[in-house]
């Protein structure tokens, strides 16, 4: 993690790159939430989102879940190896486990998601 | 408020292993403790280690015992032999009265006979559906002759499961028990002392491998446990939770109250002919079995195997051309074949194996041809 990463309460990351993109995935609690993952379907590059909108969705044994979009903007890359290979979400899901990249609207729309420390207290205050 | 949730007297150990806890028909239970692929594949390579206590144990005892069930359940009790046990149906009212249906389905067996040579017998029926069974067969009891009893909350009830299960549970017996255990027949059963306390073995189960289930008190349940899980460990059994539990349920094509078996169901639609012991008996629904017996009707139970691992859900609508024609009962991965699959009710006329539906999952239909059930069977 990177000081500059940034968190959704729905357990996304953000973290801005030098290019103006920014990369999303979803963070190491998620992962470790939902365990025993066997699907993934990612957006089409060019697709516009919302923040909030779905993005896509994983599933894992139990259940199936969405991923949010943490911030507005156009979807410009996607992680098209991962879908085939979810166990490296496991292994490094804030690097090689990105699943897209996003031009955001207004890279200011980043500081209304959690940083690393409010984050860190969200997940302390989940149920285990 | 909910009630607090029932603890089995296995609670403390699931959390302190990373049990994750769920409320599953009101008892807090261990979803996983890990994996629930790690876990199921444990199952099927070697063992798999099972707090099934949530499951009501109910007794039933005196000299009109047998006639007593005889009357009530849907598979003949009286020719059961002491040792013996028979998957059955629970054919009566749900509380408040109304029509016949199916309460439940359950295990009976013929414990050995009492001191005074009186039958003994016992029934383990589902958690969700404990307390309504239990109503139901307290407001058909006789005046005398017959003691009936729920020991849910005395006992613990520990399966054990997969190709290496027997000799796990052998190597805790002494040697005249374990060639006793070894020797057991499916659905069969026998008093052994296992770890040194005295416990209740039928070769069964719910994961359509070799194994037995146990019971014992319930101040046993630890020790018996914890000497399971040491002389397991090595052969690679595993603490399983409730989420691996219905993955190899469902890969071995088994039922679920409340998913493929419900209230109305038609058994004879669904495979469970084998649940229903009609000539002539009389037990409550008995007349309404003999007639959807006679004049088959209604979707049947079939298994559909997907192409992708995209997993449809209970209520997912199976669709053949556009046109519905069923719903998915129960549907997951399944770890073993590392593909999607499902158990579904479906019209009869696309039924057949081989046949091509899609099942509409979070919208999108997803190609599934049926498949002869079971998913797996054992090797």
């Amino acid at each position: 993690m990177t000081a500059a990463m940034r968190f959704a309460k729905s357990h996304e990351w953000a973290r801005p790159e030098g290019d103006g993109l920014v990369t999303v995935g979803i963070s190491a609690y998620a992962v470790e939430a939902l365990t025993d993952l066997v699907f993934m379907q990612l957006p089409e590059v060019g697709r516009r989102v919302k923040a909030g909108d779905s993005l896509g969705e994983i599933e894992s044994v139990k259940a199936v879940s969405d991923v949010y979009a943490p911030i507005s903007g156009e979807v410009v890359a996607v992680n098209a190896g991962l879908p085939g290979a979810l166990e490296t979400l496991g292994r490094d899901p804030y690097g090689d486990g990105w699943m897209v990249r996003i031009r955001p609207d207004s890279p200011a729309e980043l500081d209304t998601l959690l940083d690393e420390v409010a984050y860190a207290a969200l997940l302390k205050s989940q149920p285990h | 408020m909910s009630q607090p949730l029932l603890e089995t007297p296995l609670c403390r150990w699931h959390e302190s292993h990373g049990g994750r806890m769920v409320d599953f028909a009101g008892w807090k239970m261990p979803v996983q403790y890990g994996s629930i692929v790690e876990e199921h594949l444990a199952t099927r390579r070697a063992a798999g280690l099972f707090d099934v206590s949530h499951m009501g144990r109910l007794t039933v005892a005196g000299p009109a015992a047998i006639d007593w069930l005889e009357g009530l359940l849907t598979r003949r009790v009286a020719g059961i032999e002491p040792g013996q046990a028979r998957y059955t149906l629970v054919t009566g009212q749900a509380p408040g009265g109304g029509d016949v249906v199916i309460l439940d389905d359950a295990i009976v067996a013929r414990d050995e006979d009492a001191a005074d040579g009186s039958p003994r017998l016992s029934l383990v029926v589902n958690a969700s559906n404990r307390e309504r069974v239990v109503g139901w067969l307290s407001s058909r009891l006789p005046a005398a002759g017959v003691r009936f009893a729920d020991r849910t909350f005395q006992t613990a009830m520990i399966a054990v499961q997969g190709p290496r299960a027997v000799d796990v549970v052998t190597g805790l017996a002494n040697a005249a028990d374990a060639e006793r255990i070894g020797g057991l027949r499916p659905y069969r059963t026998a008093v052994a002392s296992i770890a040194g306390h005295r416990a209740g073995v039928s070769r069964s189960g719910y994961t359509g491998e070799d194994g037995v289930e146990l019971v014992v008190d319930a101040a046993a349940a630890e020790p018996v446990w914890n000497a399971l899980h040491a002389a397991g460990r090595p052969v690679g059994l595993a603490a399983c939770g409730l989420g691996a539990r219905d993955t190899l349920r469902l890969e071995a094509g088994m039922p679920l109250y409340g998913h493929e078996l419900r209230e109305e169901s038609d058994p004879f639609a669904i495979g469970l002919g084998l649940g229903v012991t009609l000539d002539g008996r009389t037990f409550p629904g008995a007349e309404r079995f003999a007639d959807l017996r006679a004049h088959p009707r209604g979707r049947v139970r079939v298994g559909l195997a997907f192409d992708s691992k995209r997993t449809a859900r209970e209520g997912s609508s199976v669709r053949q051309g556009g046109r519905e024609v069923g719903t998915v009962t129960s549907g997951s991965f399944a770890p073993s074949l590392d593909r999607a699959v499902a158990m579904a009710l479906v019209d009869r006329d696309a039924s057949a194996p081989g046949t091509q539906l899609d099942v509409v999952v979070r919208e999108v239909p997803q190609a599934a041809h049926v498949t002869p059930l079971p998913f797996h069977r054992r090797a």
